[in-house]
């Protein structure tokens, strides 16, 4: 394989897979996630794509293979995987927001605790990201007086105030009502034209198409088909790649 | 019907006693503040203790496995042992073993007592309002790069604490009854000094008076805690 030099991966994944129980989740799976690059995750529920951003993330424990981050094996269990999470952000499919603290303590929980930032300087780059995100003048609100698009967009900027080396996106728009999700999306996209680089599950494929510099389709644990947005969900090759894309198609979700 | 009966001036002079009130009322008051420093210093004794039980048994780390089965084995222990057994057992046997260095007070004894019975009590109280937190929210804090340690005190316990709150105040109130037991060990607390008052005049109106006061710290506590109950089911 061609292509950039290694020292410009962010996250490589090598050979992982992972079983729960008898049922094999992740199938040996190989992909490189490029400095500013976004990737999209795409595939069936249950093709394994959430388990795999969590592995990353290392929430769940991998069976075999390596990932890395910056060149270095996070998955060796003599690696700290307090210090590889807090290199990290990961946003998730039900938010997840803290429900006792309010809007701003949720965005600098991990920045002072973790990161060990004052939390002046916490509080003031907090604002700056939410007022970035629309949320200006609710940071005393607590989670449950937002909308659920307003939520994920805190949660957004949870995962931004550790001031990742890459976002792990789960499915965030899957539990918005379908009005709530574009600015969502547009949080997203303002992003990856600031050059993060992510690593996104997502079942919008018009987003993927358009934020995404490349594409990778999951089935059954295995990315079975990967390259550019504008192949894959125009012109896929494998039969499966095209019966889950007619589907979308079906209800509507192209 | 019951006042106009033939044996109420019997029953009113035997419970009711103005005089008997009068004579009591000032030493059992005074033996009352000792039942009120017991129960609130035990009570926060426990409140830490048994949280410290609870993390330790819903912890999942491997190495603290021998630490988790003596935490069950504490659970197990205090809470199926009744508390008077326990404050007989503590009262009396720790002096009868006449160690150095432990304590002889009774008073620090029976507290020790009722610290042991009823951190037991509320470590299952925590246990289960830490189970009832979704694991998502530990994952959310473990994304957000806090170590463990931190998800559970910033996440995961004030949460428990908060959904929590209507047993342990509930535990709280059996606490501030059961520390009328410690007068198995001859300290004059509130209902001992009524039972002694009973006992010279045979006239009952000394316990009814460390009754009420017993119940003029149970019955406001019970309304808080159906304030707190009412307030929860309207936010869920």
């Amino acid at each position: 394989m061609t292509g950039p030099s290694i020292s410009d991966a962010v996250i490589e994944i090598q050979g992982v897979t992972k079983a729960f129980g008898d049922r094999q989740v992740l199938g040996g799976i190989d992909l490189t996630l490029r400095e500013h690059e976004a990737i999209a995750l795409i595939g069936a529920s249950g093709s394994g794509k959430s388990t795999l951003l969590r592995c990353i993330d290392l929430l769940v424990e991998i069976d075999d293979g390596d990932i890395l981050l910056d060149g270095e094996v996070i998955t060796d269990p003599s690696v700290d995987p307090v210090a590889v999470r807090r290199r990290l952000g990961f946003v998730f499919q039900a938010f997840n927001l803290f429900p006792h603290m309010s809007v701003i303590d949720n965005v600098t929980l991990g920045a002072v605790r973790a990161h060990g930032e004052s939390r002046k300087e916490a509080n003031e780059r907090a604002r700056q990201l939410l007022e970035r995100f629309g949320l200006g003048g609710r940071e005393n609100d607590k989670p449950d007086q937002l909308s659920g698009g307003q939520q994920q967009r805190v949660a957004l900027t949870r995962a931004l105030a550790g001031r990742p080396r890459a976002l792990l996106l789960d499915e965030v728009t899957s539990a918005l009502d379908p009005e709530l999700v574009g600015d969502v999306l547009d949080a997203v996209r303002d992003l990856k034209q600031e050059g993060m680089t992510m690593l996104i599950a997502t079942h919008e494929m018009s987003f993927a198409r358009e934020v995404a510099d490349e594409v990778a389709f999951l089935h059954e644990g295995r990315i079975i088909e990967q390259g550019s947005p504008e192949r894959i969900l125009a012109e896929p090759e494998r039969p499966e790649t095209r019966r889950f894309l007619r589907r979308l198609l079906a209800a509507g979700r192209i | 019907m019951v006042l106009t009966s033939e044996g109420w001036p019997d029953v009113q002079e035997t419970f009711f006693s103005a005089d008997a009130f009068k004579t009591s009322f000032p030493e059992i008051l005074k033996g009352f503040w000792l039942d009120v420093k017991l129960f609130v210093g035990v009570e926060i004794v426990v409140l830490i203790l048994g949280l410290l039980i609870a993390v330790i048994r819903t912890s999942k780390v491997p190495a603290l496995f021998p630490i988790r089965v003596l935490a069950a084995i504490y659970c197990d222990f205090f809470r199926g042992v009744p508390v008077i057994l326990l404050v007989y057992l503590i009262g009396f046997g720790i002096p009868a073993l006449e160690l150095s260095g432990m304590p002889d007070d009774p008073v620090i004894l029976a507290a020790i007592a009722l610290s042991l019975a009823y951190s037991s009590y509320v470590a299952e109280v925590y246990r289960a309002g830490i189970a009832s937190i979704h694991p998502s929210q530990s994952d959310a804090g473990l994304a957000t790069g806090l170590t463990r340690i931190q998800t559970l005190r910033f996440v995961v316990i004030p949460q428990a604490i908060r959904r929590v709150r209507p047993p342990l105040l509930n535990d709280f109130i059996s606490l501030q009854k059961d520390v009328a037991l410690v007068s198995v060990l001859g300290i004059a607390e509130a209902f001992r000094i009524a039972q002694i008052e009973t006992l010279s005049t045979f006239n009952y109106t000394p316990l009814l008076a460390a009754a009420l006061l017993y119940l003029a710290v149970t019955i406001p506590m019970a309304r808080i805690l159906d304030h707190i109950t009412a307030r929860e089911q309207i936010n869920a």
